[in-house]
């Protein structure tokens, strides 16, 4: 656990100082995610600790949102001040967003996908 | 009031404890209510911690900023989750190229939808220009999209919450504008939450089917990735 929160964590502050030397326009963390990713590759196989603790990380991702989301108080004004555009290009834009991705995505999917036709969730 | 318990708020209020227990606290209330109530997306946990939060730092007049020096530990670990993501994203690779052209087609032209549209619709009604750059990334999870917010002139904290909010929206919505637009396939239906609605849309379709949750942690790491490189690249080019 501990190896694998180094590991994690040694990625990201390459991924960091990258950013920093080459003014890529990456924010840092996502470059060490493509590092980790190259190094998985190289491996051949996603080591059991990294496994745990990659695991135990993202399945409390939701609660890591939750520091910046109080942030809504200090942008209470903004948000009151435009709400109707803010509120239209939400909405609007997350469900355009999903029904574009899917179909073509489904458009493009020769083969249906085995449990096909099952309905609804 | 006495002036010991003055004294005890004076010291609360200045160690990173109270803000750090405030919020595991507020996101366990947040997880209660959304199990008691029969686990509804429109109960988000993230939701309900954030607003209990927002109303008791107010009823309290503490500061945003002497509460987030505690609950910044909680968001540094953000950084580590998205270098996690790699994991997620290599336990899915075979299937990723087996899917590989559907999957970069319907990436690209879905990020760049989600992201033009709630552009172009702010823009419409008449939002700011702060507000647009901090909207154009609010599909990604969001230590990418306050990177990106940054990187292109936007608020990284405004863009928080509209990220929040978009995953909620979709987590409530979802099913229904896939049932409308009739995608069934499941690698489909997963892939759309997954790029429009990060890690909240993530958790969503987990809940409703297995391939389907695979695919969206693939299509938020994918956009992710694919958002942090075009956005501000297409953002030089335009201003």
């Amino acid at each position: 656990m501990l190896g694998s929160l180094t590991i994690l964590l040694i990625c990201q502050l390459v991924g960091e100082l990258a950013v920093r030397l080459t003014g890529l326009p990456v924010p840092g963390p996502v470059l060490g995610m493509v590092i980790l990713f190259a190094g998985l590759l190289a491996r051949g196989h996603v080591p059991h600790p990294l496994q745990d603790a990659a695991a135990g990380l993202l399945r409390h991702l939701s609660l890591l949102f939750v520091p910046a989301g109080v942030g809504v108080m200090v942008h209470a004004g903004r948000l009151e001040a435009e709400a109707l555009p803010i509120v239209i290009a939400l909405f609007g834009s997350t469900l355009f967003g999903i029904a574009v991705t899917a179909k073509v995505m489904s458009l493009m999917l020769r083969r249906p996908a085995q449990d096909d036709g099952e309905g609804a969730p | 009031m006495n002036t010991d318990l003055h004294v005890l708020w004076v010291y609360l209020s200045a160690s990173p404890l109270a803000g750090l227990t405030l919020t595991l606290v507020a996101y366990q209330a947040g997880l209660w209510v959304f199990e008691r109530l029969g686990r509804r997306p429109v109960f988000n946990p993230v939701l309900i911690a954030v607003l209990l939060l927002a109303v008791t730092l107010s009823l309290t007049g503490v500061e945003y900023k002497t509460y987030f020096d505690g609950a910044q530990f909680v968001h540094f670990l953000l950084g580590p989750a998205t270098v996690a993501l790699a994991v997620p994203l290599y336990n899915q690779f075979s299937e990723v190229r087996q899917s590989a052209p559907a999957l970069v087609v319907a990436l690209l032209v879905g990020s760049a939808a989600s992201a033009l549209s709630a552009v172009a619709l702010a823009w419409a009604f008449g939002a700011s220009k702060a507000t647009l750059l901090s909207l154009a990334p609010k599909s990604v999870t969001s230590p990418i999209a306050m990177g990106v917010s940054e990187q292109i002139g936007g608020l990284p904290s405004l863009t928080a919450v509209l990220v929040i909010l978009t995953g909620i929206i979709a987590a409530t919505f979802g099913t229904w504008v896939l049932n409308l637009v009739r995608v069934k396939d499941w690698r489909a239906r997963g892939f759309g939450m997954g790029v429009a609605a990060h890690g909240i849309g993530t958790a969503r379709a987990l809940q409703v089917n297995e391939v389907a949750g695979a695919f969206a942690g693939l299509g938020m790491g994918l956009n992710g990735l694919a958002t942090a490189m075009l956005l501000p690249a297409l953002y030089h080019l335009f201003f």
